[in-house]
């Protein structure tokens, strides 16, 4: 073989470059100009329309977030985020409000075709059984353009739009929780997020109902030099059940982008919500150029009692991912779980785990960690698993399992416990394996190719996790897993 | 037909086999036996294209093709199977989802299409009631927690579904009760044919009474030293192996 051919080859079999949601959407939009300032600030406010008491909110927030320093303790490096070099808001020009999918700029229905995501309501319809709908939101970078089911969902008294459009119709409701679960204080991106959001899904479930089919938000970065900074909250009223999944992805470009959401769960007595997320942001190329920072807070609050909050993620992009979805335990007995598979390959880092903080009686939490690493990626989980003093009969089981694919690669885990009542029962497990010459071998051995096998050892060791996504979510997560892993054997 | 010529293979500087030859024609079964550390995995490991051992000379022909020059992989679908001593647990994967991956992965090399999945389960549960393997077992993760029983039993259901056409058994018998080793016993002589061969690694005669060899060769000190017919086996259940260790100092 020539020298030249034997290089591209290797080039090629080494590439993790696989990511199939690269492409870019042809459209016109509005940004506001570059950079953060109050004007900014002003703009964004006043093309969602928003209440006086919105822009004070975020106004204050931007304050209090000039005063704030980056935070470094994550396992993860990056050069400094210069962020006066980000666009804040960017909305498609020809109609960034449609009223119908028909006022949508095609090029954005075909878009969210390209990427698999129903929004036409009769097509979802056809063939498909009442209880297997989702009704979707469609953020495109930093506008909702679509939201099923909305009609459906209201006759069942349920709420889901876009929570621009929630703060203009519902102004009391998200005044009374926004910034309730995650104040404006947070953290460095949650106060920037707070200052800057631009879109997000808003849903309520009033009390006794059970949502009638699965919600969820497609996410899509579309722009260059945009950030995205969305903003999601959901309550779940007394006796309420709603399940939730949101999907991201962006293009592949050499620069990277942030993403720096807050999304904020309140669950109210023996209410119960289900949270999913499968996160598919462009990670990145195989030599770290490029990628999305993905920032994020997510918290839920067990308000009250006998509440159940679940967390679930597969989380396969993003060049960097800083992410611990926690649940307060405030009510007595109430129950708190995260169940994470988080898949890093190439150059990707993640530091990423939940925080299970008792506050209440005979609260419960239930942590299943499967963190599986290839290529010269960095992968860590950080928890937290505390209980307060009044917290008596606070249970906690935590396992976190990590995956080695090759040598190059680099697995940690970094748990608190923090008890300040002696009646509190915490279990750690904590395994790291890699995947065995042996095992390999048995599996080619039956015919399955290097990369086939890795699959379905890998398959294996998240089955306890893809279990708790919604069926139909399972089988795209599965999928999702092996494409990440992709050239990271041979 | 199974052709191996002068083999000589070693692992960490180490000689393992030293010009092995032996020929293992379509439809025969061919019996090794050999005292502990003569060769006999290693051989069984080699033909299955295990990395680490080192080849140095020699080559190894199924049905024309050169094994050598090809991956584990590729050497399954060209119709090379090992039935291990020491079959491996894959966590979480479901022994029937393992089989289906498995059958699939070898009809796709070979240009064929994917099974049904009717049709999948129709077979495995023909093959399975035939080692009276019970369902509840094809759920669970493959080969973990499985007795030694249950896991060459279920090496022997592979090979059922997977059909190949070199099979080899690496001591396939041990840790087998009486029972067990009548139902794995009568699992493969279901699947002799005549373009069908088999490798069987043994060493102890009681195999050999359930499934009858055509030849029998002894390894010794990574050789084939000798081959006979099935009468072979009876003689060195009488003698031992002592006769077959001078050889090696010869
Ligand atoms: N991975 C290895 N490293 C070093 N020596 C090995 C290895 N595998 C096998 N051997 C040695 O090779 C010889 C043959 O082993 P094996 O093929 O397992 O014999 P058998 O199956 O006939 O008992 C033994 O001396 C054994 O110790
Ligand atoms: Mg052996």
């Amino acid at each position: 073989m020539p020298a030249v051919q034997e290089t591209i080859d290797q080039v090629r079999s080494i590439d993790v470059d696989q990511y199939k949601y690269g492409f870019e959407t042809e459209v016109e939009m509005e940004k506001a100009p570059k950079g953060l300032s109050e004007d900014v600030i002003r703009f964004i406010s006043a093309k969602k329309g928003e209440p006086e008491w919105m822009l004070a909110w975020r106004l204050d927030a931007y304050k209090r977030w000039l005063t704030m320093t980056e935070p470094s303790w994550a396992r993860v490096s990056y050069d400094k985020i210069d962020y006066n070099d980000i666009y804040y808001y960017a909305a498609p020009k020809k109609n960034p409000a449609p009223k119908s999918l028909d006022e949508v700029d095609p090029e954005i229905l075909r878009t969210y075709e390209k990427l698999g995501i129903p929004l036409r309501e009769q097509e979802i319809l056809a063939g498909v059984e009442p209880e297997r709908r989702v009704a979707v939101d469609a953020v495109f970078d930093s506008v909702s353009v679509a939201t099923t089911f909305k009609e459906e969902l209201k006759k069942a008294g349920v709420i889901f739009m876009p929570i621009s459009e929630a703060i203009r119709e519902y102004p009391d409701l998200v005044r009374q929780y926004l910034g309730s679960v995650v104040p404006v204080t947070d953290n460095f991106f949650a106060t920037l997020n707070s200052a800057v959001f631009t879109d997000g899904s808003f849903v309520y479930v009033p009390p006794g109902v059970r949502c009638p089919m699965e919600l969820s938000t497609y996410f899509r970065i579309n722009e260059k030099n945009t950030g995205q900074f969305e903003r999601t909250l959901i309550i779940a009223d007394k006796g309420s059940y709603v399940s939730y999944l949101e999907g991201c992805t962006a293009p592949k470009r050499d620069e990277n982008q942030l993403h720096a959401a807050v999304v904020e769960l309140v669950a109210l007595d023996d209410a119960e919500i289900k949270y999913s997320t499968v996160q598919n942001w462009y990670p990145g190329d195989a030599e770290g150029r490029g990628g999305i920072y993905n920032f994020v807070t997510k918290r839920g609050d067990c308000r009250g009692k006998n509440s159940v909050i679940t967390w679930t993620q597969v989380e396969t992009g993003s060049a960097i991912t800083w992410k611990y979805p926690s649940c307060i335990l405030r009510g007595d007995n109430s129950r708190g779980e995260f169940y994470s598979i988080a898949v890093s390959n190439g150059m990707q880092q993640v530091d990423s785990g939940t925080k299970m903080i008792h506050l209440g009686k005979n609260t419960t939490s239930r942590i299943i960690s499967k963190g599986i690493a290839a290529g010269k990626s960095e992968n860590t989980y950080r928890g937290l698993v505390s209980a307060h003093r009044k917290a008596s009969g606070a249970r906690n089981f935590t396992n976190c399992d990590s995956l080695l694919i090759g040598n190059q690669c680099g697995a940690h885990t970094v748990p608190y416990i923090e008890s300040k009542n002696a009646s509190a029962v915490f279990e750690h497990e904590a395994t790291t394996s890699k995947i065995s010459e042996d095992q390999m071998f048995y599996c080619q051995q039956r015919g399955l190719s290097e990369e086939e096998a890795t699959a379905l050892i890998v398959n294996g060791f998240v089955k306890d996790v893809l279990q708790q996504l919604p069926m139909e979510f399972a089988v795209e997560a599965q999928k999702l897993i092996s494409i990440s892993l992709e050239g990271s054997v041979g | 037909m199974l052709e191996i010529k002068n083999l000589v293979v070693q692992i960490e500087d180490k000689r393992i086999l030293n010009g092995l030859n032996l020929t293992v024609n379509n439809g025969e079964v061919a019996a090794i036996m050999g005292p502990n550390g003569s060769g006999k995995s290693t051989l069984s490991y080699v033909i299955a294209g295990k990395e680490d051992y080192e080849v140095l000379d020699g080559e190894i022909i199924l049905d024309g093709q050169n094994l050598l020059e090809m991956e584990p992989d590729q050497r399954a679908a060209a119709g090379v199977f090992l039935a291990f001593q020491y079959p491996l647990e894959i966590p979480g994967v479901a022994s029937m989802t393992f089989l289906k991956a498995a059958m699939n992965a070898q009809r796709k090399s070979r240009g064929q299409d994917e099974l049904s999945t009717p049709d999948f389960i129709k077979r495995v549960n023909a093959a399975a009631a035939k080692l009276e393997i019970p369902k509840d077992m094809l759920k669970r993760a493959l080969n973990v927690g499985f007795s030694g029983g249950e896991k060459k039993r279920m090496e022997i259901l592979q090979m059922a579904l997977l059909e190949p056409t070199f099979c080899i058994l690496d001591e396939t018998d041990s840790g087998l009760d009486i029972d067990a080793l009548r139902i794995v016993s009568e699992g493969v002589n279901a699947l002799r044919s005549p373009d069908r061969s088999f490798l069987v690694i043994t060493h102890y005669q009681r195999l050999l009474n359930h499934i009858v060899p055509d030849t029998v060769h002894v390894m010794s000190a990574g050789r084939v030293v000798k081959s006979g017919g099935k009468e072979l086996a009876l003689e060195l259940e009488a003698n031992g192996y002592a006769d077959y260790r001078e050889s090696e100092a010869a």
